[in-house]
């Protein structure tokens, strides 16, 4: 089962399902739709958050909530 | 007419939609300066009011609510809107709702849309066009959504003002048409059932209310106590699952949602996004990227440490030209000094502090409508967190070295309430500029004018030290807070990184004028009267002893031949140490004698409370060498000559300077942040509690540094 905290830079994926309940809707409202695209621009200096690409828009998520975006 | 416009000619119209969506500057056009901010009962997010008029006879009043993705909160500002729109009672509750959605982001701002029109709240929907305005091959089929979605649509451009009236025009015709709502959300059949049992047994008629009350009867504040538990038999019984089912719905919402966009928007341009990449390709590079965010955070603090000190310098020597001038034409006598010493001093001290918010708050303004300020939480995030601090803090703690006043004021922008709460607590412990002058009188007694292999100068890297104590104090404060804080909300980051925007000028310059009249009216009341009240300690003291002291100098002055300055010093110094700081130097003396302090230092560490600067023009009272002015250089004199009378040592030696520096860094010793600590928290819990910590921190660590020393 491939998460979006697995993503290397410049991978692209498509969203599946979500993990966590409790965080869903609000991964689903930021855009995170099922079957949208996603990519992981980049990692802050850390290595976290992420900078990622979903659709158009783009969204910084820490790797403790990626882990929630399974991946087809 | 209908019954609402009947109402006083006054429709309540509010303004929702997602953060980001243009809804600030959409209000800045229809109200203008003809707005209010305040803050929502119990919560510290801004509410801000404005009044317009629709045509001659009516009026509106508009609430411009917090943004928010959805109805299903997971932020302050969030559960404001929810709190407001399932209330019918709520004073705030809307005739008419504006709803404005960003053109170019229509997919993820249509969600909220589709939850309020169930609600069946006439609505607007106010395209804000204002970013594609001048980009070609974006064009939006509104007339469809009109068609799809049942609501009426407007298109508005929040940069140049078009289509304020179209606006004002739809709210009026909302009253004379009925349109129905013909999308509205179907529910499963579990679903349906909790509603329709929660509908009549609270009385109310609507489904989706009844089903956000299922969803979010425990953080309602207008449900009662037996509202509550008949909606928790209702989920019981039916066991319907609250998180699945909000899931389900917001799915749902979306499959609906994704094939009207792409049926009314044609794009076939996507310069913006691509011109966002580029940037952020530097803006948020590893390396680049921090460099530019430090470089910023430089520019930031040399913008109100050194930029803003000119026009502070003018408003300082206004009001000392405004004193001279008062004294000049009212007689002498009390009232005069209270106007004097006690209120024009009080305004000098509460105007002072504008250049710094002005600027501050522009650049900060400016950074969030750029878009900045969600890749400075980005860049930061992972170091700031372990510390209970959020990206948005470095800002602050960066200007408070500057000052910690507008520092705190600009922690507004930071939605998480215990990261917020965190960073007001600990900025403060940052150096500020007002300790400059105590640094650079007290440095000279604690270490030689020494260089060290020809370059360092060990005074410059005591002051150095005392810099990074003070920040290594807010870091580890912050730390220990982070576990002391608790609260309910897991702690996590999803955040949207906007596209880079030209800053709307308008916007930033409304921000800025806000802020410095909130600080005005608001926090300078209090600065205002406590700094009369220090003028009257300072300025009175018991019985007639004032008077007698000044008989005493009028004596040994016509027998040893004084000077009039001489004179003016004498009776300032002596008079001082008989007034009610005087005494209450005396009282504190055996509790800071632990710490290497007289009383004189006593009354000094009293009088500073006005701003820590005091110090030195309190020691030149003293030593009576008032006369010199903003002269450092006799009090430092003055001091380095003091010796105890009883040991016969010199006071200002290295214990006791030291541990005077450490306590001038950690005290909380300032009545201006303490009242802007009250404007930001609503409480005087937050202020007493940083009062008692810092000064409690200054004590021990005092303590401690003198013990070593001496």
């Amino acid at each position: 089962m491939k998460t979006a905290d697995l993503l290397k830079v410049g991978e692209k994926g498509i969203i599946q399902k979500f993990l966590d309940e409790t965080i869903t809707v609000k991964l689903l409202e930021m855009g995170l739709l099922p079957g949208s695209e996603i990519k992981l621009v980049r990692t802050a200096p850390m290595g976290c958050p992420l900078y990622l690409k979903v659709g158009k828009n783009f969204l910084a998520l820490r790797r403790k909530e990626a882990v929630n975006v399974i991946l087809k | 007419m209908n019954e609402v416009l009947s109402r006083q000619g006054l429709v309540k119209v509010a303004l929702i939609g997602n953060p980001n969506s243009g809804k600030t500057s959409v209000f800045n056009r229809l109200t203008g300066l003809n707005q209010k901010v305040g803050n929502f009962p119990g919560v510290t997010v801004d509410k801000k009011t404005g009044s317009f008029s629709l045509n001659i006879e009516n009026q509106a009043k508009l609430i411009d609510l917090p943004g928010a993705y959805s109805l299903y909160p997971t932020s302050v500002d969030e559960r404001i809107v929810l709190d407001i729109l399932t209330n019918k009672e709520d004073d705030l509750f809307p005739d008419v709702i504006v709803y404005v959605a960003d053109a170019t982001n229509l997919e993820r701002h249509l969600l909220l849309l589709s939850q309020v029109q169930d609600l069946d709240i006439p609505i607007i929907l106010a395209l804000n066009m204002a970013d594609l305005a001048d980009k070609g091959g974006y064009k939006i089929d509104s007339a469809a959504i009109t068609k799809k979605l049942g609501v009426t649509v407007v298109e508005t451009n929040g940069r140049s003002g078009f289509g304020t009236s179209e606006i004002k025009k739809a709210i009026l015709n909302k009253f004379n048409t009925k349109e129905s709502n013909c999308s509205r959300f179907k529910f499963d059949n579990c679903t349906t059932k909790v509603i329709e049992e929660i509908k009549s047994s609270l009385s109310i008629e609507n489904d989706y209310q009844a089903i956000l009350y299922a969803h979010h009867y425990q953080n309602l504040g207008h449900l009662g106590g037996n509202e509550k538990s008949a909606i928790e038999e209702i989920i019981k019984k039916n066991s319907f699952s609250r998180i699945k089912a909000q899931v389900d719905e917001t799915m749902a919402r979306f499959d609906k949602i994704v094939p009207l966009v792409e049926k009314v928007v044609v794009n076939t341009s996507n310069t913006e996004t691509s011109f966002t990449e580029k940037l952020d390709k530097i803006l948020t590079h590893k390396v680049f990227g921090s460099i530019i965010f430090i470089s910023i955070l430089l520019l930031v603090f040399q913008a109100i440490f050194a930029w803003s000190s000119y026009p502070m310098d003018l408003i300082d020597e206004g009001f000392a030209g405004l004193t001279e001038l008062t004294k000049l034409v009212l007689p002498n006598g009390v009232i005069t000094n209270l106007i004097t010493d006690g209120i024009i001093a009080g305004l000098g001290g509460v105007l002072i502090f504008i250049p710094q918010i002005t600027i501050l708050f522009l650049l900060v303004a400016l950074l969030e409508e750029i878009g900045y300020m969600s890749r400075a939480v980005f860049l930061s995030d992972s170091i700031m967190r372990k510390f209970g601090l959020n990206g948005r803090s470095i800002v602050s703690l960066i200007s408070g070295v500057a000052c910690a006043v507008p520092a705190i004021m600009a922690t507004r922008s930071i939605g998480d309430w215990k990261e917020r709460l965190i960073t007001i607590m600990v900025t403060p412990l940052m150096s500020c500029s007002a300790r400059i002058p105590v640094f650079t009188v007290l440095v000279g007694f604690a270490v030689p004018q020494e260089y060290y292999f020809g370059i360092f100068n060990l005074q410059g890297l005591v002051v150095m030290g005392l810099y990074i104590a003070g920040a290594t104090a807010a870091i580890l404060s912050a730390f220990v807070m982070k576990q002391l804080l608790k609260t309910s909300e897991i702690s996590y980051l999803v955040m949207e990184l906007p596209t880079y925007k030209m800053p709307h000028w308008k916007n930033v310059g409304i921000t800025v004028f806000e802020k410095v009249k909130t600080f005005v009216f608001e926090a300078g009341k209090i600065i205002l009267i406590i700094s009369i009240f220090l003028w009257f300690l300072a300025s009175y003291g018991p019985g007639d002893q004032m008077v007698q002291v000044e008989q005493q100098v009028a004596t040994e002055a016509s027998a040893q031949n004084w000077s009039e300055t001489k004179i003016e010093d004498e009776i300032a110094s002596r008079k001082i140490e008989v007034s009610f700081a005087g005494y209450l130097g005396k009282a504190i003396e055996p509790v800071i004698e632990p710490l290497g302090f007289d009383w004189k230092m006593g009354i000094a560490i009293i009088t500073s409370f006005a701003a820590r600067e005091v110090f030195v023009g309190t020691m030149a009272t003293i030593y009576s060498v008032g006369s010199s002015g903003d002269d450092e250089q006799s009090v430092v004199e003055r001091m380095a000559n003091e010796v105890d009378p009883e040991t016969g040592e010199l006071v200002y030696n290295q214990a006791t300077s030291f541990s005077l520096l450490i306590f001038y860094l950690f005290a909380m010793q300032c009545m201006s942040t303490l009242a802007i600590v009250k404007r930001e928290t609503k409480s005087w819990k937050w202020p007493t509690i940083q009062l008692i910590y810092m000064t409690g921190l200054a004590y021990f660590s005092s303590l401690i540094v003198y013990n070593i020393f001496s």
